[in-house]
């Protein structure tokens, strides 16, 4: 055989927690794995405006013809003002290039294949310490090196300003500096605004390429504006980002793999010229971008009563996450813990770092079927009234 | 043969740059350091100038010297009145693009866009990539209406992520389409399947994986044959997986209008051993020529006795002669001769589901390890580039083809398409022949599938284009969904003119 010797492949660390979820028999399981909002009653949630695009849509009855290669286009406008901002001077200049991805993945692929065949710049990305486990092998793949800088404080749950900024400031110039632009994943942990300030000055005194992530607009504190704060003021900095969206989260559209890729150039003949090197990156990998989770967004974002029904389901589905967070932290000061779980209610967004140990992670899915990541990250939307009580109750178990 | 520049490629249907098929003899009027670094990038001039992408040069110049006059006659940007245009100067910027130069337009794109602009009420478009009804117009069959009527009223369905790997019933129904259902290698358990975007996706997916795994780790020196014309993203699939030596196999006969079989199988007999060739399993693109089931005999017997890894690309299941069990006589051929190999399906035609994006690579392997073995290192190489595909057309296949009913229905579907095509074909033949034209056409109704080579040179095409509005590929490639009862006569006429009229 040709293939004697492929190796067994590991399994991927985050997907491959809700394949062991779903052989669990256990009546209490708990997937907090993957990031998948769920309602109160653990169950998918497709949101009432999606519905109402789809029939929209369907009414219709429009064609199949292929997509441009870079999307759809009431898609990507209605995507870069959706991050950016309608009255954005970027956007009324057309010095942004926006095209259609194949979700977060997908943007974040292009963006790393883009880097590594035009950034004249070192190969280094640098990610923060932690990052969400996918990035590293994106970047790898398309060619690029990855390093790090400090970002979580183990001993406060917390953001280690202090560490972050000292590893930037020695970050080589022109070095691509990959920041998370609201809930961080895995920590959920967020600078703050002035300490958004601070990282921009240096960032600029570097001369570091930005590369923002921002799979959670919205998702984060409810309101789409606010999320997108710090992508905005950079973009207002003069920072010429590279960003990567995904709909999969605030919208709910997984598995139809909505995302887009932005570049801020100079001026719009560069962001012509930046277009037509995008489409020869893409054209080799898919040819063109699959329509139907397209069509819903712009549907959504460009129809004024969905729009703002999505605008409200979101708000929804952040607070149902801030309040579990809250009643988690009640359920642990009710078990009896003496530790200090406040971190538990500061981080945001819909992950968790829990800050407990893999020995505590592994005996919290052997014993009482929770699942989550090895690192403690633990996916609040798969939290609800239900089972807060009884994840309390195990999270005290293995941490008393 | 004279070494080509290849650093575009042609698309039916968008803006990339255009085949560049300028022979770097350009190069000769060129002294010192330029000649030497145009030989060594073997890079034409005029890509240079414009600044493209590095790319592989090709040994074989299946289009002719076409190129040059095309260019300058087409208002390319890389030339303003003949003579080469230099790059702008680019003074000190903060910009970190300010190098990312402007690929050029492709012709192909320019075909669309002047069609769209032009106002002669009888212009045909014979460069669209898509079927087209009587009526000119884009077709989503009835079943998958149906089928999506289905899916938006099921309330159990939702938005979630499918696996890695995608939706299980759309990949085991969609590789016995391809196998057949009795398929024995389907019943040893050694045929897998990834759900990816589009045949295109099958292929990167497929091309990812030999890079790494095939003939040693990290292998990319073996040569990945493709035919001699094929479809252009072939390349640039295969080299932006990280081979080096994508090469060109002969296929098609410009005198003949047909297969060089002969050519064909010499470059069997000489690739070197283990060497990757790209099959079209059916209804070639662009040429429309496929060999006969005994030819496919000696290309398979050559690929036993010689390693060479197969590749089949399979983008026209049932659309070719309407039969799925004829159209996949080849694929099944070889699986039964015991080759491990990879067949990348694409349901954008046979569905017409185009922008849905729905595509399968079937695997088969020696046995069930080394296919459990293969699709845990697929799943990774899919993390990192899509993470998990889109499941909308993916359902709509599936509901399909596990349905004995829908399944009748899609059949039949298919059926109107690919006998509206060979009828077509039948007419377009039989007007020309009773007009008279000089030439033998039997080639329209020997060629299958979407696609004819209709044979006209280029000052042929450009009189088609130019004169009589009729608007086809550079390389006298027609795309017979185009043609309608309403303008085949239109269409004959002007080839006849043309073919008359221009030599």
């Amino acid at each position: 055989s040709w293939w004697g010797g492929v190796q067994m492949g590991p399994p991927d660390p985050i997907l491959g927690v809700s394949e062991a979820f779903k052989k669990d028999s256990s009546p209490k399981k708990m997937n907090l794995g993957v990031g998948a909002y769920r309602d109160d009653q653990g169950k998918p949630f497709v949101l009432s405006c999606v519905r109402k695009a789809e029939a929209l849509i369907a009414a219709k009855q429009l064609d199949k013809e292929y997509l441009p290669i870079g999307g759809l286009g009431e898609f990507t406008k209605a995507c870069a003002q959706l991050a950016l901002g309608a009255d954005n001077d970027v956007l009324k200049s057309g010095r942004n290039i926006t095209v259609q991805t194949i979700s977060g993945t997908g943007s974040l692929r292009i963006g790393a294949n883009f880097l590594s065949r035009f950034h004249g710049g070192p190969r280094d990305v640098y990610l923060p310490k932690p990052s969400w486990g996918n990035h590293t092998p994106i970047f790898r793949d398309a060619g690029m090196q990855l390093k790090a800088y400090r970002y979580y404080d183990p001993s406060t749950c917390g953001f280690d300003f202090k560490g972050a900024l000292e590893d930037i400031s020695k970050i080589p110039e022109q070095s691509v500096i990959m920041l998370h632009a609201c809930a961080h994943n895995p920590t959920g942990v967020d600078p703050k605004p002035e300490q958004w300030k601070e990282i921009s000055d240096i960032v600029k005194k570097r001369n570091l390429l930005v590369f923002f992530d921002m799979a959670y607009q919205g998702f984060a504190s409810g309101d789409i504006d606010r999320d997108a704060w710090a992508v905005r003021y950079f973009i207002e900095q003069g920072h010429n980002i590279l960003l990567s969206q995904s709909f999969a989260k605030n919208m709910g559209l997984y598995g139809e793999r909505v995302g887009g890729f932005t570049v801020v150039c100079n001026d719009a003949d560069e962001a012509k010229r930046v277009e037509s090197q995008l489409k020869i990156l893409i054209r080799p990998i898919y040819s063109n971008p699959p329509m139907n989770g397209a069509r819903i967004a712009a549907a959504i974002l460009n129809t004024p009563d969905l729009r703002s029904l999505w605008l409200e389901e979101v708000h929804g589905m952040a607070n149902r996450i801030i309040k579990m967070r809250e009643q988690l932290v009640a359920g642990l000061k009710k078990e009896g813990s003496s530790h200090n779980w406040q971190h538990v209610i500061d981080q945001i967004g819909m992950f968790c770092f829990t800050g407990l140990k893999p020995e505590q992670v592994e005996r919290l899915t052997k014993e009482f079927s929770v699942y989550m990541t090895k690192d403690g990250r633990i996916s609040m939307a798969g939290v609800s009234s239900g089972n807060v009580g009884y994840l309390a109750q195990a999270i005290h178990a293995v941490t008393k | 043969m004279a070494a080509h520049c290849l650093f575009f490629t042609q698309t039916e249907e968008d803006w990339l740059p255009f085949s560049c098929d300028i022979p770097l003899l350009m190069a000769g009027g060129l002294r010192g350091k330029e000649r030497e670094r145009t030989n060594l990038l073997k890079q034409c001039l005029l890509c240079r100038v414009a600044g493209v992408q590095s790319h592989q040069a090709w040994k074989t110049n299946p289009l002719g010297d076409v190129g040059l006059n095309v260019l300058l006659k087409t208002e390319d940007p890389r030339t303003q009145n003949g003579s080469l245009m230099a790059r702008p100067n680019k003074t000190a910027d903060m910009s970190v693009f300010s190098e990312v130069t402007q690929a050029a337009p492709v012709a192909v794109f320019k075909l669309t866009q002047d069609f769209s602009n032009d106002q002669f009420p009888s212009k045909v478009n014979l460069g669209v990539g898509a079927y087209r009804t009587d009526e000119g117009q884009p077709w989503v069959l009835p079943v998958v209406k149906k089928v999506e009527k289905i899916i938006v009223h099921d309330d159990r369905l939702n938005h979630e992520y499918l696996p890695i790997l995608g939706l299980p019933e759309f990949r085991s129904s969609a590789s016995k389409i391809a196998l057949g259902d009795d398929s024995p290698a389907i019943q040893e358990n050694r045929v897998g399947a990834v759900q990816c975007l589009g045949g295109t996706g099958a292929l990167k997916m497929g091309a990812e994986f030999l890079r790494r795994f095939y003939n040693g780790n990290n292998n990319t020196k073996t040569p990945v044959y493709v035919s001699a014309p094929t479809w252009e993203n072939h390349n640039a699939i295969f080299a932006n997986a990280g081979f080096e030596d994508v090469r060109a196999y002969k296929y098609w006969d410009t005198e003949k209008r047909g297969l060089d079989l002969a050519g064909f199988l010499g470059d069997l007999e000489s690739c070197p051993e283990h060497s990757i060739f790209v099959l079209h399993a059916c209804a070639h693109n662009p040429t429309g020529i496929d060999p006969t089931q005994e030819q496919w005999k000696m290309i398979a017997e050559i690929m036993m006795r010689r390693n060479l890894f197969v590749f089949f690309d399979s983008a026209y299941q049932g659309f070719a002669s309407g039969s799925l069990d004829k159209d996949a006589w080849a694929v099944r051929y070889f699986v039964s001769l015991g080759f491990e190999m990879f067949c990348a399906q694409s349901f954008s035609k046979n569905f017409g589901l185009y922008n849905e994006r729905v595509g399968n690579l079937t695997v088969v392997a020696r046995d069930a390890d080394n296919l459990k073995r293969i699709l845990s290192q697929m799943e990774k190489i899919v993390r990192t580039t899509w993470s998990n595909p889109p499941s909308q057309g993916a359902r709509v296949v599936a509901i399909t083809l596990n349905s004995p009913e829908l399944f009748t229905e899609w059949k039949d579907n298919v059926k109107t398409m690919a006998d509206r095509v060979l009828l077509m074909r039948a007419q377009l033949k039989a007007k020309i022949q009773a007009l008279g034209t000089p030439g033998t056409w039997d080639h329209i109704t020997e060629q299958i599938g979407m696609f004819s080579f209709t044979g006209l040179n280029p000052k042929q095409v450009e009189y088609m284009v130019k004169e009589k509005h009729i608007y086809l590929m550079a390389s006298g490639r027609i795309n017979m969904c185009g043609l309608t009862t309403k303008n085949i006569d239109y269409v004959a006429e002007s080839i006849h003119d043309a073919v008359t009229k221009v030599q």
